[in-house]
């Protein structure tokens, strides 16, 4: 049950994203820009959400947390969060008193635009203690202004700073001045939407070093999402690729990242140099994605897959398991452990799944 | 600290610049006004008061340029902007100084009537974009695009001429004695409703419209996300967030438009036969009395000056971005 023990312990959901849609628009002639998104956290996971910019990562984040600004609507689908006593409630069904209450507590997220994140007429200190006297209504100030000052020391500014207003700060400061807002209350999932990409890659490796250790010590559970594979390989636990709106492939990140299952996987992780060892020559992945607007049936890949069938143009395919069965003794039979993909060649009866996604 | 210097000389040279402007430009105009108000007068100054006008007025030829220029600083130190030519021989200070009360009092409280008014409507529907309360503006609209006086004589036919609910003119019932009484004072607002209510009216929907697009631009900024996403109250997220940011530049056009609030009101003050600044100049402007009119342009010229060092401060208190130094 203890969340520092959670990899090891049989997962348990914290947070399951179930079939959700979003539009953007109303009207007749909405864009779908989520079509049936289903993804799950375990509790003291670090779950990677990738692919490529424009897919729907971001709009993933703001409608799981109720925070999709018009003309985005949500509509259809469920976002399980697991309370603190182990009750389950969807989010999207909560009074605005109980999604406030939830916000920040349960849930915390760092934003893309974490460098505007801030309100530029406020210290950052009254910042982060508005965010923890909404939820912790007896507290003094005072009390609420030191745990502010604990906050910032935590990720490495000095407290003195909390009088500093944000235009005060360097990029890399502002953006662990979030992360610390978003540990404020210590919540159950932390949602980080490319915290780092404004940032040079030193600043980058060192927030996100800080990050994984103040998971290791706190125990929340993160989706980071990023479009940078090669990144998510590193502190990842598990890895959720993204194209057009919808989940493509699904699997623990060395697997992904070693043994991708789905072509635009294969042709993602293609686009990035590895973080270690040589250089590799970047093939990435020719055509760019599909307007969202006018998408064709079918897989929504289908004009850039190099393995594209007939089929492929007729059939939309569904998230399931792989073509392969799990290598694990005893148990031939079964899936390939935990690997969900969506894709035509790994149907039954679809033929030898080519090389490169077989390994 | 550069920063306040540097501000303070940009005001200084301003003020200096307007000040020796309204020196020139009298002194450019064709005609001689003192030989004018001999004529008006029929003999009643005498020729020692003619000179003593003429060096008042600038009009002695036996003085340089440069010395006039000194001598009109000297007076300006001493209060003292020369006698006005209709009201002979009032000082123009003390006309200036009686009228000056009654616009910024009148108009004052009905420009911030109609700032406060105006933002608060602007934050509301701003922030609930798609209401019923969206009607408000094209209301609003239609006052703000009317010309003035139009908007003046529709209220006078209204409220004073049909409905018989206030007067149409004056700024008090003149059977009172002027003193700070009950009577006195309600006698004030009661004169003056009909000319705040269409200063109101004419300037509400640019505080509405101003405040509402700036929401609207506000509230999809990142920060007012995550003051949602930190699950702060609503009425927090609101003022705190948005409509704090929101009226950064609704500030500094307040404080621009009180600035207009003494030179701004001639028409006001002309269809409602007010004794304020502006009728006073519209006086001073239909029986040529040059002093008063220098004195009326010397003080619109000023309060726009101090309107703008207020807009400055007021900004850079409300907006720490524009602090350079700490
Ligand atoms: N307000 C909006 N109105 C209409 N379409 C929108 C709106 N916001 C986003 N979209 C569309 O939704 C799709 C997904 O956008 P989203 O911001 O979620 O992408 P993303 O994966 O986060 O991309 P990036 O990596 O660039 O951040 C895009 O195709 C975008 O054009
Ligand atoms: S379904 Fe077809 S087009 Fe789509 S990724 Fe698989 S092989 Fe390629
Ligand atoms: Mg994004």
């Amino acid at each position: 049950m203890s969340a520092m023990s959670a990899k090891t312990t049989t997962a348990e959901p914290v947070l399951e994203i179930r079939d959700l849609s979003v539009d953007y628009g109303y009207g007749d002639d909405p864009t779908h820009v989520l079509r049936n998104v289903s993804l799950t956290l375990n509790r003291g996971e670090v779950l990677g959400l990738a692919g490529e910019s424009g897919c729907g990562k971001s709009t993933l984040a703001y409608a799981a947390t109720r925070l999709l600004a018009p003309p985005g609507i949500i509509t259809s689908g469920e976002v399980l969060l697991t309370g603190r006593d182990g009750r389950r409630a969807d989010l999207l069904g909560l009074t605005d008193g109980q999604l406030r209450s939830t916000r920040w507590q349960d849930v915390a997220i760092v934003f893309q635009g974490a460098m505007s994140s801030l309100n530029p007429v406020y210290r950052v200190g009254r910042q982060l203690v508005d965010g923890i006297l909404a939820h912790r209504k007896g507290m003094p100030r005072v009390q609420a202004e030191e745990r502010a000052a604990e906050l910032l020391s935590m990720v490495g500014i000095p407290a003195d700073r909390l009088r500093s207003y944000p235009h005060q700060l360097s990029g890399g400061m502002r953006q662990r001045v979030m992360i610390a807002m978003a540990l404020a209350l210590e919540p159950q999932v932390l949602i980080m939407d490319e915290p780092t990409t404004a940032l040079d890659v030193v600043m980058q490796r060192q927030i996100l070093e800080q990050v994984m250790e103040l998971r290791d010590r706190l125990g929340f559970s993160v989706i980071f999402i990023t479009h940078d594979v090669s990144l998510l390989v590193e502190v990842a636990d598990r890895i959720a690729i993204m194209y057009a709106g919808e989940i493509v492939e699904q699997a623990a990140a060395g697997d992904v990242y070693r043994r991708p299952r789905h072509p635009y996987s294969h042709g993602l992780l293609g686009s990035f140099p590895p973080l270690h060892g040589p250089r590799r020559e970047l093939s990435g992945i020719p055509g760019s994605p599909p307007d969202l607007r006018r998408l064709a049936p079918g897989c929504p890949f289908a004009a850039r897959c190099p393995h594209v069938m007939d089929v492929c143009r007729t059939d939309r395919p569904v998230l399931g398991p792989t073509a392969f069965a799990s290598t694990g003794p005893g148990v031939a039979t079964a899936a390939e452990d935990g690997r969900l993909v969506a894709c035509h060649l790994h149907a039954q009866g679809s033929g030898p799944v080519p090389k490169a996604l077989a390994r | 600290m550069t920063f306040l210097l540097r501000r303070i000389a940009f005001y200084a040279l301003t003020a200096w610049a307007a000040i020796t402007l309204n020196f020139i430009v009298p002194r450019l105009l064709p005609g001689d006004p003192v030989t004018a108000l001999m004529g008006r007068m029929q003999g009643r100054i005498d020729s020692n008061a003619e000179q003593s006008l003429r060096v008042l007025f600038g009009l002695d030829q036996d003085l340089s340029l440069w010395q006039q220029y000194t001598a009109y600083w000297a007076m300006l130190f001493r209060g003292d902007l020369g006698l006005s030519f209709t009201h002979f021989p009032t000082p123009v200070a003390d006309i200036v100084g009686q009228a000056l009360p009654w616009t910024v009092g009148l108009v004052g409280v009905a420009t911030i009537i109609a700032f406060v008014l105006g933002t608060l409507v602007g934050i509301a529907i701003g922030w609930r974009r798609g209401t019923w309360a969206d009607g408000i503006l094209p209301v609003s609209t239609f006052f703000s695009a009317v010309p003035y006086f139009w908007v003046g004589l529709i209220t006078i036919t209204v409220f004073a001429v049909n409905l018989r609910w206030f007067p149409s003119n004056g700024s008090y019932d003149r059977g009172l004695v002027p003193a700070f009484t009950g009577e006195f004072v309600g006698s004030v607002i009661y004169y003056g409703f009909l000319p705040a209510l269409t200063v109101v009216l004419s300037s509400v929907a640019g505080w509405i419209l101003g405040m509402r697009n700036m929401m609207v631009t506000v509230s999809s900024e990142d920060y007012v996300t995550v003051a949602h996403a930190k699950g702060l109250p609503g009425h927090q997220v609101v003022l705190g967030y948005a409509a704090r940011n929101a009226i950064l530049p609704q500030v500094s056009s307040f404080a621009l438009s009180l600035g207009f609030v003494v030179g701004g009101t001639l028409i006001m003050e002309m269809v409602f036969s007010y004794q304020g600044i502006g009728y006073t100049l519209y006086q001073a402007v239909s029986t040529h009395d040059y002093p008063l009119m220098q004195g009326c342009f010397l003080v619109i010229t000023l309060s726009v000056l101090v309107a703008n060092i207020i807009a400055d401060f007021a900004y850079v208190a409300l907006d720490p971005r524009t602090r350079k130094e700490d």
